[in-house]
């Protein structure tokens, strides 16, 4: 084996090694995950997040325009802040309403995003005021009142950020 | 007579726990030492790429081989599970994560550790009982320097790639099966898998996995190539250690970095 | 002796485990352009003291002054540029298994001066004709005899030209030409470079017969040193029994044992 066979193979093997990384990229993984640079990040308080996890999908109309960045409790409201990045590709009014839904009746929980009507998109940083909790069943007959309570409380003050516990 | 029977285990466990904290110290600074000294292997590249060819290609049949198998055999038993609960659509999502998180690292430093790992560690124990190496520091030439740091940086480089190649070739083996054989709707089966799999904390996590590997096995065989007692017993006692303790320590790292990357993300 | 020697044991002793000495206090000098044989039975503390010589172990007591450094002093850049002027040949000649007798004489040309291609092809070519052996130049060490690749390590060994060259065991498992062959090399080769050799070996009478000088060595001690001619003629029994091979003498035929007839039980009981 003299040195430029030797030089060729190894070629072809990194080569090979680079283009099977590519494909795990491109092809199996989704390199249009939003990065920072490309996304903006928008928070939504939920009383009940029910089974949502980080990195669950953020829908609208069923095609993924974001995923779930952070889950944190908030110690004063006693409710979930849920933050998540959305594609700068997608813009969205600002009255839009997220709601916590799930796919099939036992899929995954995932984050679907309504459009509302108004004329000033959301930029990063924004809240989004109007949320619909997960469905519990044990808790879907109160449910209705606990969100009317909560959004009159979120009404009455400021969002202050509170350094809060990550959830899992 | 029991007491004295007693001690006298306790005093051998001692003894052994002993030895291996002397060989680990003794490892670490062989390991300190390799890499003050490796600016020849990365500076004279070409002595890395040799090392490359023997770690890295002569690996390659073994890896694509292996990972192809592994991929049909995940799909085929990952669709009977599935079905059952008519998610056979998700079928995808299972082989790929299951590959590039867990099974590409993991199975792939195996293979290499047996494949690649014991080469290493036979050629160099070989060297050092045919005198190679005393002769090659009577010349004044670093042994580390010369023959170990291109062989532990070629196992390093050869390492991520081998497990990106087995990942790759296991999840065309799934597509092979599930899509081809099985009929899982084609666009189902990558859409669902790119929507799952994350760059950053599936693909990427598993390259870090592969490169921590890469490292762990390069440096078992190494060392235990440079520290193997200069007889054929003790050359083939090494090679085996190597094997043994590269499985060990894959799989414990793996635990660990598994525990440390996707809690928290876990979906 | 007209110049300072090249090697200088002053009263040198080592040992690797604590109450074992396996060197106590050896005195010997080699001068310049000599080839000098190192004898004794295996065990003696000759490759030990092959080893103080080329400063992989420090003398616990004494000096150790190689080409006029005391080996104590020297710093690992030291020890590497001392032995940068010192040729070695080991037991079984210790050739590169992967590299091809032409690269393996190449090797320290590549690794320790930066020579143009062209120079080292050159070079290489020189030193594989000094040891006959330049028709070999691209074949593999595995290839090779016993004899010839002695000759490539022996080739190897002075590709830099060196100012001393260190034989650990050269003869050992070589047949009768190869034999002569190698020894005959050694001596001209020595007087050719203008070097200095050392030759430890066991191989006495072979050896006796090429060198200038020679030390006896036993139980780390030099029992006996002298020309060629004054070693085969003295009287030092153990010498005697080693140069005329003698199965018994002062190095007895059997190991220590109980009386033979008490192993046999034929005492009274």
């Amino acid at each position: 084996m003299n040195r430029s066979a030797i030089d060729l193979w190894v070629g072809v093997f990194v080569a090979a090694g680079l283009a099977a990384l590519l494909f795990l990229a491109l092809k199996v993984g989704n390199l249009a995950t939003f990065t920072d640079t490309q996304a903006y990040q928008v928070q939504a308080r939920f009383a009940n997040i029910g089974g949502l996890k980080v990195r669950a999908p953020v829908k609208s109309a069923g095609v993924v325009v974001g995923r779930v960045a952070e889950i944190r409790f908030d110690n004063e409201s006693y409710e979930a802040i849920v933050s998540m990045n959305l594609g700068a590709a997608y813009q969205f009014p600002r009255d839009t309403t997220a709601k916590i839904l799930t796919s099939g009746l036992l899929g995954e929980q995932y984050i679907g995003l309504e459009a509302g009507g108004d004329g000033v998109m959301l930029k990063s940083g924004d809240r989004l005021r109007l949320t619909q909790s997960a469905v519990v069943l044990e808790n879907l007959i109160s449910q209705f009142l606990f969100n009317k309570a909560a959004e009159g409380k979120e009404a009455a003050k400021e969002p202050g950020k509170e350094p809060g516990k990550e959830q899992k | 007579m029991e007491l004295a029977a007693v001690r006298q285990a306790f005093e051998r466990l001692g003894r052994g726990v002993n030895a291996r904290i002397l060989r680990l110290g003794f490892a670490s600074r062989f390991l300190a030492y390799l890499l003050l000294h490796s600016g020849t292997a990365l500076r004279r590249f070409r002595l890395t790429v040799r090392e490359i060819y023997f770690a890295g290609v002569l690996s390659l049949v073994i890896i694509l081989v292996s990972g192809l198998f592994v991929g049909m055999v995940l799909a085929l038993q990952g669709y009977e599970t599935l079905q059952r609960y008519g998610a056979s659509e998700s079928l995808g999502v299972l082989v790929a994560l299951s590959l590039v998180r867990e099974l590409g690292p993991v199975v792939a430093g195996l293979l290499f550790a047996s494949r690649a790992g014991s080469a290493i560690t036979a050629e160099i124990g070989l060297m050092k009982a045919t005198e190679q190496l005393s002769a090659m520091e009577m010349m004044a030439v670093d042994p580390i320097a010369r023959v170990v740091a291109p062989r532990f940086w070629g196992g390093v480089l050869s390492m991520p790639l081998l497990a990106a190649l087995f990942s790759a070739m296991g999840i065309f083996g799934g597509y092979l099966v599930g899509v081809r054989l099985i009929g899982v709707d084609e666009g189902a089966f990558w859409s669902q898998m790119q929507a799952a799999v994350d760059l950053r904390e599936d693909i990427l996590n598993g390259v870090i996995k592969s490169v921590v590997f890469g490292f762990a096995v390069a440096w078992i065989a190494v060392f235990e190539g440079y520290d193997a007692p200069p007889t054929a017993e003790g050359v083939s006692g090494a090679t085996t250690r190597t094997v043994v303790m590269s499985s060990l320590a894959i799989l414990a790292l793996d635990f660990m970095l598994t525990a440390f990357m996707f809690t928290g993300g876990n979906r | 002796m007209p110049q300072a020697p090249v090697v200088e044991i002053e009263a040198v002793s080592f040992s690797y485990e604590a109450g074992h000495p396996v060197l106590s206090e050896v005195s010997l000098a080699i001068p310049r352009g000599s080839v000098v044989g190192i004898m004794g039975q295996s065990g003696c503390g000759k490759t030990t003291l092959l080893r103080i010589i080329m400063a992989a172990h420090l003398p616990e007591k004494g000096v150790a002054r190689i080409l006029g450094r005391s080996t104590a002093e020297l710093d690992r850049d030291g020890r590497y540029g001392m032995r940068r002027r010192m040729g070695m040949l080991f037991q079984f000649g210790a050739l590169f298994t992967d590299l091809s007798v032409y690269e393996n004489v190449a090797f320290p040309m590549r690794e320790l001066a930066e020579l143009p291609e062209e120079l080292i092809h050159d070079l290489v070519m020189m030193k594989l004709q000094a040891v006959g052996l330049r028709g070999a130049a691209q074949l593999m060490p595995a290839e090779l005899s016993g004899g010839m690749s002695r000759r490539v390590a022996l080739a190897r060994a002075i590709a830099l030209d060196p100012e001393l060259i260190l034989y650990d065991e050269p003869f050992t498992g070589l047949d009768p030409i190869s034999f002569a062959v190698i020894a005959r090399l050694v001596r001209s080769l020595n007087d050719s470079l203008g070097a200095t050799s050392i030759i430890v070996t066991h191989d006495v009478q072979e050896t006796l017969g090429i060198v200038d000088y020679a030390y006896f060595m036993a139980a780390g001690r030099v029992i006996a040193q002298g020309a060629p001619d004054e070693i085969r003629r003295t009287a030092e029994p153990f010498v005697d029994q080693f140069v005329h091979g003698k199965p018994d003498g002062p190095v007895p035929f059997h190991y220590p044992a109980p009386g033979y007839a008490a192993d046999l039980e034929l005492a009274a009981t």
